[in-house]
């Protein structure tokens, strides 16, 4: 597939809005990567959806509409997470006090 | 022509055998009747005996010759093999019956006195009646793998009565020895079964006999192979050299199962197999030779012991063991007859000489119970309170004479001392020895039959005569005869001690013409002897040194009388007595009562190094190498696993990056 | 008994023998605790009743499979449902009924914590085994074959005492690692199998028809021994036995030396030389066999002799009669496997018992250190009695089965192999060095523990326990016929199909040749 002439077929603006969603989903990457606090991690990966659900209504300009189904399905989903991974949160934080990623080693064998 | 039919084979075996069940579920459910075991124990026996009589005069009357099989069911079949539950009724298997069924009956009978008052009374006539049961399949079976389920079952008995007394650890482990020394010799047979199996596609008695001469070359290797095989059997289950260890240290069983077992029957079996594999012997010159050199080094071995012993029955038990040295020699060199007629005489006197000697030892420790005074003994002596020690006996004739005057029967009998049963059978062997054997075993036999003399005479000097000792040299209060139900057996032994060999007596001799066994006996050793002629063997009937059978005949027995009467001056002198009972020290007669210290060989040389093997192999071989490569794979994985666990720091943020980086990757390869 | 038998013929008999274990082992769990094991022996000994008129019905001059069925079961993957039994296997299957009971019934006392669990295993663990042997498809036999390892590892690993979880972890390990080898076998079988048909199929039936190589059987026959000889446990593989052994409650040590340890050498003769009759009768492949038996004959009963756990000293006894058992089997001649599927059988029988009895031992004394015993015959005499019978089986005194089983063995090889049957031969005699010490140090010489003084004897419950085993002993001792006939017609097809790969190997009709002189004549059936 060409990928230029793919992004052409989006026009200026949404190119400008893919570009964005790039840009977005690359910060809440490296927010995921290197924040230690648990909440700005998790604040990150809903970064990173946002950036999705933007890149889904930019490429639903050339593709139709089932892109912003999509944005529909990922925001419910994202908001069930949120709660579930909320919960979570709080739950470390009760039983340890701290919501600092470097501390919890569990998963290491 | 075979008109012989058997009246109820099978009930010979079962009468003792229901016996044992009986008397077996009494040592359980009445522990504390004495009447059942009195009356079943020896009553299965007589009835037992009783039919085998029978069997034989039938047999007799009917001037049957062909042995009579008859089938009960088949036992073990797989491809062309086929061995069936036969009892083969013959001259060898009834007399052999009549010997087991006929001492054992009298045995039986002694014992109800001698254990009398055995807490185990019922268990005892549990074990005696199925070792009787165990004796008559080993002879009457009419092949070779059910002659070894008797072969196996008599050791089991002999097993458990050695050890009858369980709780004295010496005891146990004599019965453990015993099981195990024989299991050697009876691996030996079982190869030997295994080479006639293949040889043969049969292990019955009769067809293999008959095919053999055809079908085995004379003095071949299998032939001979299978022959030393089958005597390796004998020599552990007929105390052998070199297995014949375990029979002094089962002299711990109760006395009359020393006679029974250990002196009249079970060890006569390897003579037994011998004379029923005649013809497999015959085929082998070897093998013969072989025999009659072990058992005429055992009869001379054996005697040099004995007459440094001073437990009564360790003196009987190495006298058992040179004679049955006898009966090989005898078979070994092909007069098979003799080894039989043997067999049956030394039945006779050994069996009336341990429980003569029962009867001692049960005086003395009833004395010792009951008497008025408290010291057993000699006091400060190794040998203080033991009964079975003739140092704390002498004297003994004055208290029990009965048992006397049959102990003195019995030791001329074995002795060889005219008319006496001994006479004719041990003659007749020595003489064969010279005739058909070499000159080698001739003199061996003579000489042991001198030995046999002087420690028998020995014997009887330090037990019966002199002062008495059983109170420290105090008077024998408290001693007595032995009761009837306990000497009446001895006097009918006596008897046949007396006149049982007068049933073949050699005809050179200037006395009455009868070969009733060596008559009866011919057609089982018809075809050995018909082997023997046809490979040249040719006996000129002179001895080695020249002289007829009845000049040789008359110097052995006065050779015997000759050793009894200086055996019998010695020993009444006191002071020479005194010095034949001081604890030998050492030199000789150390060595000898040492008995050549062959146990303590055995024990370092084979049991000692063997059980340091065992050790090593289990805590270095298979703890140490085996186990340890074994967990070792499995450390190895751990290892691996733990290398690999290295990798996994638990950090979420550290998993993201890989994760990001493997799809920024995925991504890009897929682009 | 003609309708009993028509009754009989279906495969039906051998589905209810799997399937009810393990209805058995979910009624355990819906039960009370205390039940479990009312419900567990009632449904063992349903079992046996329920494979008891099979030793009837079989016909024994049938050598194919019996009451076989073939169904469907993964269609995509040429699984089927195919289950049958012949000469090989029904005394496998009966031995196995037999001894589920037993075991049972011997846990009654023993086992106090987790009894709806312990007795659910155990029941699971006999839909395994009878699985094992009545399948005839290479799958569902995997699919057995593992399912077995399962209630085992938590028997040990649960119930067990001393260092039990590392025993179990042990025995898991060293056997998986060998089936995994297997399975990887079994699917290149089927692969090759499917190369030349063009359908997959597992059933054994497809797979006997499956032409291979003189290479491809050699490996494929590699793959299937290793699982197998671990199983045995053939010498050096036995290591996992004593560990397991001593670690096991005494219903697991009797299930695992009676009916666990046939299972190597079951798999050998069903798969391992009717597949590759070419490898299995390759001179060198039989020679290290034999010679592993052999070490494991000697070897074993050496280590044994020195042991001072009881238990121990018998799991080595194991290791020294399956040596016997693959002697027997790899003299391919007709006496040596129909003595090796004999001695088996004995072996369970023979064993079990004596697993059974120190466990009785255990329970009274929490030991099971020899030296801790002594003199025992004084208070428990009837106990005594049956050690005493069940030592003398296991060391094979004619006249027990133990004999006839070894007899037939070491005959039989002794044919094409005398100098191994010759060596092995021996072995009896050190039988008695390990058995008989033993029995003496436990229950003769001197009463000197007051712990032991006051020991109870058999109570009913053991008794009836070993009443069976003992009838067994005898039984087979003096009439091994019905149980020998029964292997027949199978061994033979088995040396005849093995045979035609290799004639030279194999001695089915055991005929006087060799180095032996030529007969005269024909002996044998001239009698007066």
């Amino acid at each position: 597939m060409n990928e230029a002439g793919g992004l052409a077929a989006l026009g200026l603006h949404g190119q400008i809005a893919v570009f964005t969603s790039a840009v977005l989903f690359v910060i809440g990457a490296i927010g995921v990567l290197m924040r230690r606090n648990v909440i700005m991690v998790f604040m990150c990966i809903e970064l990173m959806l946002t950036a999705g659900n933007v890149a889904l209504v930019a490429f639903s300009r050339a593709h139709g509409i089932e892109g912003h189904i999509m944005v529909f399905f990922v925001m419910a989903v994202a908001a069930a997470e949120a709660a579930v991974g909320l919960a979570i949160i709080v739950a470390i934080f009760r039983h340890y006090g701290v919501v600092d990623l470097d501390r919890f080693r569990l998963l290491r064998w | 022509m075979n008109l012989y039919e058997p009246v109820f084979p099978s009930l010979i075996l079962a009468l003792p055998l229901v016996g044992a069940v009986v008397n077996g579920m009494g040592a359980f459910l009445w522990k504390d009747n004495k009447i059942i075991p009195s009356v079943v124990g020896p009553g299965v026996l007589v009835a037992a005996f009783a039919l085998t009589a029978l069997n034989t005069v039938l047999f007799w009357r009917m001037g049957a010759h062909d042995p009579s099989v008859t089938g009960l069911w088949t036992w073990i079949e797989s491809g062309d093999l086929r061995v069936a539950i036969d009892l083969q009724l013959d001259q060898l298997s009834l007399l052999m019956c009549m010997v087991i069924t006929g001492v054992g009956s009298l045995i039986h009978v002694y014992s109800v006195g001698y254990m009398k008052s055995d807490p185990g009374f019922s268990r005892y006539f549990a074990y005696l009646n199925l070792f009787v049961f165990f004796m008559l399949i080993l002879v009457l079976g009419a092949s070779f793998p059910v002659m070894f389920v008797g072969w196996e079952g008599v050791g089991l008995c002999s097993y458990l009565l050695i050890g009858f007394w369980y709780e004295n650890r010496e005891y146990a482990s004599a019965g453990k020895k015993a099981f195990i020394v024989n299991r050697i010799g009876d691996a030996g047979f079982l190869v030997a079964m295994f080479l006639l199996f293949g040889a043969f596609g049969t292990l019955d008695f009769i067809p293999i006999m008959e095919a053999a001469p055809g079908s085995l070359a004379y003095g071949g290797l299998l032939v001979t192979g299978i022959t030393l095989l089958l005597f390796a059997g004998c020599t552990g289950k007929s105390a052998q050299i070199p297995l014949f260890t375990w029979l002094p240290d089962a002299m711990a069983g109760p006395t009359p199962v020393s006679a029974l077992i250990h002196a009249a029957t079970m060890v006569t079996a390897g003579v037994y197999l011998v004379a029923r594999s005649s013809v497999l012997f015959a085929l082998s010159p070897v093998a013969q030779t072989t025999v009659a050199v072990v058992g005429a080094a055992t009869a001379l071995f054996a005697g040099t012991i004995a007459i440094k012993q001073y437990d009564i029955k360790k003196i009987l038990a190495y006298s058992t063991i040179s004679q049955l040295g006898y009966m090989f020699v005898a078979v070994g060199v092909g007069a098979f007859t003799a080894g039989v007629f043997h067999l049956m005489t030394h039945a006779f006197f050994k069996a009336l000489l341990f429980l003569g000697a029962g009867a001692v030892i049960h005086g003395v420790a009833h004395a010792w119970n009951h008497g008025d005074e408290g010291n057993q003994g000699a006091a400060d002596t190794p040998w203080a309170g033991d009964p079975n020690d003739v140092r704390n006996h002498g004297g003994l004739r004055k208290f029990m004479p009965l048992t006397w005057v049959f102990m003195w029967v019995a030791t001329l009998a074995i002795a060889g001392v005219f008319p006496f049963a001994g006479f004719f059978s041990k003659d007749e062997i020595v003489w064969y020895a010279g005739v058909m054997g070499n000159p080698a075993v001739w003199a061996v036999s003579l000489s042991a039959a001198i030995l046999t003399a002087v420690y028998m005479t020995r014997m009887m000097m330090l037990c019966f005569h002199g002062n008495n000792r059983t109170f420290g040299g105090g008077s024998g209060g408290g001693l007595h005869e032995a009761p009837p139900v306990m000497w009446v057996p001895l006097a009918v032994l006596a008897v046949l001690s007396l006149v049982g060999g007068w049933v073949n007596i050699p005809s050179s001799l200037p006395l009455p013409d009868i070969h009733i066994l060596g008559d009866w006996l011919h057609p089982v050793f018809a075809q050995a002897e018909a082997v023997a002629e046809a490979h040249g063997a040719h006996h000129e009937y002179v001895s080695p040194v020249g002289g007829g059978e009845a000049l040789w005949a008359g110097i052995s027995t006065l050779l015997a009388i000759a050793a009894v009467i200086a055996g019998f001056l010695w020993l009444r002198g006191s002071r020479s007595r005194a010095a034949e009972l001081a604890q030998p020290a050492g030199g000789v007669s150390g060595f000898l009562h040492g008995k050549w210290y062959i146990d303590e060989l055995y024990d370092r040389v084979v049991v000692g190094p063997l059980q340091a093997i065992w050790r090593v192999c289990w805590t270095i071989v298979d703890d140490g190498i085996i186990d340890r490569a074994v967990n070792g794979a499995g450390q190895a994985v751990r290892v691996l696993g733990w290398v690999g666990g290295q990798l996994q720091t638990g950090r979420v943020t550290a998993y993201l990056l890989v994760f990001m980086l493997g799809a920024a990757l995925v991504l890009g390869i897929l682009t | 008994m003609s309708a009993l038998a028509g009754f009989y013929q279906g495969h039906w008999i051998l589905t209810a023998l799997v399937a009810l274990p393990l209805v058995g082992a979910a009624a355990c769990l819906l039960v009370r605790e205390f039940q479990a094991k009312h419900v567990a022996l009632a449904v063992s000994t349903a079992a046996l009743l329920l494979s008891l008129p099979l030793f009837w019905t079989f016909d024994v001059a049938e050598a194919g499979f019996q009451n076989a069925v073939s169904m469907e079961w993964i269609p995509g993957w040429g699984v089927s449902y195919a289950v049958g039994i012949d000469g090989i296997s029904i005394l496998m299957v009966l031995l196995t009924t037999f001894i589920m009971p037993l075991a049972v019934a011997g846990s009654f006392s023993y086992i106090q914590k987790r009894q709806r669990a312990f007795y659910a295993m155990l029941l699971l663990l006999e839909t395994g085994m009878v699985g094992v042997f009545v399948a005839l498809d290479l799958f569902l036999f995997f699919v057995f074959w593992e399912i077995m390892l399962v209630p085992m590892y938590f028997l040990i690993g649960i119930w067990g005492g001393g260092r039990r979880v590392y025993s179990a972890v042990k025995f898991f390990l060293y056997t998986s690692a060998g089936s995994l080898l297997m399975l990887v076998a079994i699917l290149a079988l089927a692969g090759v199998n499917q190369g030349q048909t063009g359908e997959w199929s597992f059933a054994y039936a497809d797979l006997l028809q499956t032409e291979l190589g003189r290479t491809a059987q050699m490996w494929l026959f590699a793959g299937f021994a290793v699982a197998f000889l671990v199983k045995v446990p053939v010498f050096p593989f036995h290591t996992w036995l004593p560990d397991a052994h001593v670690d096991a409650p005494t219903a697991g040590s009797v299930v695992l030396a009676g009916v666990l340890l046939k299972m190597g050498v079951y798999g050998l003769l069903r798969y391992g030389m009717p597949l590759f009759p070419e490898a299995a009768t390759d001179p060198t492949v039989l020679t290290v066999l034999l010679v592993l038996g052999l070490v494991g004959v000697i070897y074993a009963a050496w280590v044994a002799a020195v042991q001072p756990d009881a238990k121990k000293l018998i799991a080595y006894t194991s290791v020294a009669h399956l040596g016997f058992v693959m002697i027997g089997v790899f003299g391919l001649t007709r006496q040596g496997i129909e003595g090796g599927i004999l001695q088996m059988v004995n072996h369970g029988v023979s064993t079990g018992a004596l697993f059974l009895l120190v466990g009785m031992l255990y329970e009274r004394r929490h030991t099971r250190e020899i030296a801790d015993f002594g003199g025992l015959a004084k208070v428990m005499p009837l106990f005594a009695t049956a050690l005493v019978v069940v030592a003398l089986s296991s060391i094979g005194l004619p006249g027990t089965n133990g004999f006839v089983g070894e007899f037939l063995i070491l005959l039989g090889t002794f044919q094409t192999r005398p100098w191994i049957a010759a060596i092995a031969t021996t072995g009896v005699i050190f039988a008695a060095c390990y058995m008989l010490p033993m029995v003496q140090r436990i229950l003769f010489n001197r009463l000197d523990r007051d712990e032991n003084r006051v020991l109870p004897d058999m109570n009913l419950r053991e008794k009836l326990v070993m009443a069976p085993l003992l009838v067994m002993i005898v039984l087979v001792g003096v009439l091994p016929g019905p149980f020998l006939v029964r292997t027949q017609a199978s061994t033979e097809a088995l040396l005849v199909r093995i045979s035609r790969d290799a004639p030279a190997a194999v001695d089915s009709q055991a005929e006087p040749g060799g180095e032996l002189p030529p007969l005269a004549g024909e002996p044998g059936g001239s009698r007066p």
